[in-house]
Formats: structure tokens, sequence, C-alpha cells
């Protein structure tokens, strides 16, 4: 598992309106990958379509490339649905399905495609909490609703549900902002154990957050209000927090701006 | 860290106004609580008239086990006896068709406008049609069924043509609060069902229309309380019969609309007005039991939280 992630000259449109302008860049395997950058600038848009997500939106469109180890996201052929199967994602504010229990939660995304084994869906649910460090506090109750859970622990059962189906790829769109320190801390780690297997893409707003978690760091931003949003810089973290080449980069993480 | 407070302000002498409520604020709210108070109570006044007449008047038959075994069969207006079997068992039988044709189309029609349709010309077609459905008055709806059930297709009096205008009621009912409830489920639950791989269809099948469920079955009932006790498409579609006729494809059928309305004219009579005012509290009753049975369901095809 865990592939190499190569974009480059992306465009992302809503309509006519031009939401990110000309991204490149590659993310590397079993690596943590922040995205920062003021709020509007494009990074959450820029990686839902990491995933194709970006396309429920009506009106969404892409120009440029998005290659998955050599394999074109967006060549024709390629079935969104496929690719989320590889690609998953956590997101902003834990969403566990409120019909379903803490099982069936994790099990939702082998059970909603086929798969009926329950020897198997047992395995995989007991090894998916372990992964997202959630088994013990749960596993005296997976048959009770998954919406009953802390807003912390909801959020690692989300973690769990998108590993569960093995992905290679994990995006977070701002996995923390809901969540207290205590719970950040915990998905924090959580980031740090899966790099072992899976390629992460976090966006963050919290640059803290981005220096403890990533390897690499992505600083977008844009111009001005209504302008499309710009990948300025990328680097290993260490040295976009140290040693910026952009005057832009330095401004923002040290908070001069945005 | 102690040392932070060294330079404490003095405090600036101005006492802030923390009194509360002004005599004119008092007085609004006063007789804004008033206002909504007398508003539930008006309100209430008659549904519990209603409920306390039917209930006081109509009670007494309703204890007999002939009331819910006998048919009317040989009873005339001046005399006591027999049942409102065949009158409940047209109204469920002919209810039951009803829901059996109209609560997919409607749903169907429902999820089309929320998951596929939304904001196309289509779609706002079908909603404006849905609108003016919505307006028809039930009489509308049966001549409607009559001038296609019998002047054209040649059928003849029969319970299930009831079933087909009773559908073009209880459709736009269903559709809007189904629509409603699809509306109120959030984005993000179909989002993370799409982050798994999951296909669209899938998503709404078994995320999207689950957590809609028990707004669903709401919705359901509501539709069929509002057809049960629909009496113009009985009178033009269907004839009143006094006897059991459990058949809705031949002959006439009771229902319990129909038998209220079969004794409506002879009040005078005592065991006619009984029967009335039975008739009339087993129909509330029907449509209570239907909504207990519905919340069940609901309940029952949830978890249970903690």
């Amino acid at each position: 598992m865990a592939k190499r992630i190569e974009v480059s000259g992306l465009n992302v449109y809503y309509g006519d309106f031009k939401a990110v302008e000309d991204v490149s860049m590659t993310i590397e395997p079993r690596s943590v990958t922040a995205f920062i950058g003021p709020s509007g600038c494009g990074k959450s848009t820029y990686l839902r379509t990491l995933n194709r997500m970006h396309e429920v939106i009506p009106g969404a469109r892409v120009e440029g490339k998005v290659l998955l180890d050599q394999q074109d996201l967006y060549a024709t052929g390629v079935d969104p649905v496929a690719v989320r199967r590889v690609v998953g994602m956590v997101f902003q504010r834990p969403n566990p399905f409120p019909t379903m229990s803490i099982f069936d939660n994790v099990a939702s995304g082998l059970k909603l495609n086929g798969v009926k084994d329950r020897k198997k869906l047992t395995e995989v649910v007991e090894a998916s909490l372990k992964g997202a460090n959630l088994w013990n506090e749960v596993k005296d109750r997976l048959d009770k609703p998954g919406a009953g859970l802390s807003g912390g622990q909801q959020q690692r059962l989300c973690i769990a549900r998108a590993i569960a189906v093995e992905p290679e790829v994990i995006l977070m769109d701002e996995p923390c902002s809901a969540l207290d320190p205590i719970s950040t801390l915990a998905i924090e780690d959580l980031i740090e154990k899966l790099k072992d297997k899976f390629t992460v893409v976090i966006v963050t707003h919290n640059m803290q957050q981005a220096a403890r978690v990533s390897d690499q760091t992505a600083f977008f931003n844009l111009a001005a209000t209504g302008k499309p949003g710009r990948l300025i810089e990328m680097a290993a973290t260490k040295q976009i927090f140290s040693n910026p080449t952009e005057k832009a980069t330095e401004d923002y993480i040290t908070g001069r701006f945005g | 860290m102690t040392a932070i407070v060294e330079n404490k302000p003095a405090y600036d002498g101005k006492e802030l106004d923390l009194s509360g409520k002004s005599g004119a604020r008092a007085f609004k709210n006063v007789l804004a609580t008033v206002l909504i108070v007398a508003a539930f109570v008006i309100a209430l006044i008659p549904l519990i008239w209603i409920l306390w007449t039917v209930v006081s008047k109509g009670y007494h038959l309703l204890l007999s086990a002939d009331w819910w075994s006998q048919s009317q069969r040989g009873v005339t207006v001046r005399r006591e006896g027999g049942g409102a079997y065949h009158a409940i068992m047209g109204t469920l039988i002919m209810a039951l068709i009803t829901a059996v044709i109209a609560v997919p189309i409607a749903v169907l029609g429902a999820v089309y406008l929320v998951e596929y349709g939304k904001g196309t010309k289509a779609a706002r077609a079908v909603s404006f049609m849905v609108d003016i459905l919505t307006g028809v008055p039930s009489i509308v709806a049966a001549l409607f069924i009559y001038a296609v059930w019998i002047t054209i297709f040649g059928f003849n009096r029969v319970g299930f043509a009831v079933s087909l205008a009773l559908v073009l009621l209880m459709l736009p009912v269903v559709l809007r609060s189904t629509e409603e409830m699809l509306k109120l489920v959030p984005d993000e639950l179909r989002e993370a069902s799409y982050a798994l791989g999951v296909p669209k269809w899938k998503t709404i099948l078994k995320v999207v229309v689950p957590t809609a469920f028990g707004g669903i079955v709401t919705g359901v009932m509501l539709g069929l309380a509002r057809v049960m006790g629909e009496t113009a498409p009985l009178l033009i579609l269907v004839g009143y019969s006094k006897n059991i006729n459990l058949n809705p494809f031949d002959g006439f059928m009771g229902a319990l609309p129909t038998m209220i309305n079969q004794d409506r004219t002879e009040l005078a009579l005592q065991p006619a007005a009984d029967r009335v005012w039975s008739a009339a509290l087993t129909l509330i009753l029907l449509v209570l039991a239907l909504n207990l049975l519905a919340r069940l369901v609901a309940r029952f095809s949830t978890i249970k939280s903690k």
C-alpha cells in the first residue's frame, strides 16, 4: 500500500470561477504532507481533487494531471467511485453514519461494496479500530450507535472507517478543527502511526500541527479575494518553518498576515 | 506569574444599570405570553370538543364484539345491531392498495428531486406539478378517475378505482414530506459514503434513505390518514354496500366514511345516530392505530441509542 501522487499543471474551476491555479507537486508515499494557507486559498478544494470528490459539487471541473503511481486519475474511462476506493478521506466534522452501530460504521465501506463474510468483517473492524487507536475504548459496545461517542472518538471512528477499506492514500480535511486539544493530540499520534502504511495528506489551519505531524509542507495563498489560489512553496517541513524561500511563506508562518 | 496584576486599575466609580426589565418590556412580555397561551388554548378547544363528542357518543357500540365482526347486512336504519366489519375492511383494503401504489412513486420521485434532478428544468417541472396536485380537490381526482376508469375503459365502479383516485391525493403529500426529510440528511453523510468508494445509488439506498426513514414513515402516515377519511371518491367510484366484500375488483364496497354518510340522513333515529358516531370513532382509532404501528416500525428499524 501507499502510492506516490504527482500533480502537474492543475487548475480547478467552479463553473467559470477559477478556484485554484497551476498547482504541481509530488507527494511522497508513506509520509505526511501538510497543506497550510489562509482561509479561501483553495487548499481544501485542491485536496478534494485528489480523490475526485470536488465533482460532487455541480459545475466543478479540473484541468491538468493527477498521477497516482503513473496512473492518471482524470484519464477518460476512470471511474471516480473506483478512485475513491483507493484514495480515502476524513472530513472536518466527524460524520459517522447515524443509523449504524460502531461496528457497522467501520464495516460500512466493505459492506456497501458487497463484502458479506462475517468473519472477515469482524477481523477488519478490529484491526481498523486498533489502527485508529479506538479499540480499547469501544470494544465492549460495538453494537451501540456511532453517534453516541464523543467528538474525538467519532473522528477516530471516521478514520477507522476510512482505513477499513485499505486505501493507498488518506486525505484529511482539517480533521482536528472541531476537536479539543486532547482529542487533537490523539489524532496527531494516530497520523504519525498511519504514515507507516499510507500516504497521508492533511489540510490544517494550525501551523503547530503542521510542524508537529508533517514531513513536507505546502503553503497555498491567493493574491486577492476573487483571484485563484496558488501553491507558493513546498518543501520539507523543517525548511518551511525555519528557512522558507518565499517572503509570503515567512510572513504567514510568523503570523504577519493571514 | 502572580505579578501580572501589579498595576490594577482603580474602579471608575460608575455603577452600571443591571436592574433588568423596564416596565414597558415587562408588560410586552406578559402580553405576548398571554396571546401565545390563548392561541394554543383556542386551537385546542375544537380538537378536544370533537374528541369528547365522538368518544362519548360513539364508544358504547365499540364495546360489543359484533361491531368488529359483523356487517350491516339486513340492518335497517330503525334497527339496532350489526357492525362495521365490512366498512373497516373496505377502508383498510382501499388504503392499503393506495399506499402500495403511491408510496414507491412518491419516494422515488422525492429521491429524484433531491438527489438527481436538483436545479434541473425537469425537476422544477415535476415540483410544480406536485404543487398543483396538492391543490386538487378530492372530488376532481375522483371525477378524473371516473372519466378514465369508467367512461374511457368501461370498467365498473369498484374499490380499486377509489384507490386510484386516492393515489392522486396521497402522492403529493408523501412526496413533499419525503423530499423535506431527504433534504435534512446532511451532505457530509453522502460525502462520507462517496469517500469510501460507495456508488451514488448505494449511498442513497443504504445511507440517505435509512437516515431519513423515520420521517418518511411519518409522511406516509400523514398521507394515509388523509386518504382514509376521503368521502368524495367513495361516493363517485364505488357504491356503498352493507355486505362484506373483500374484493376490490368486483362489486360495491363498504367504507367508514360512506357508512357515516349512509346513516347521516336519519340522525333523528337513535340506532342510526349511534352508528354514525361509532363509525366516526372507529375511523379515528384506525388512523391512530396505524400511526402507532408506524412509530414502532420506525423505532425498531433504527438502532437503539444508549
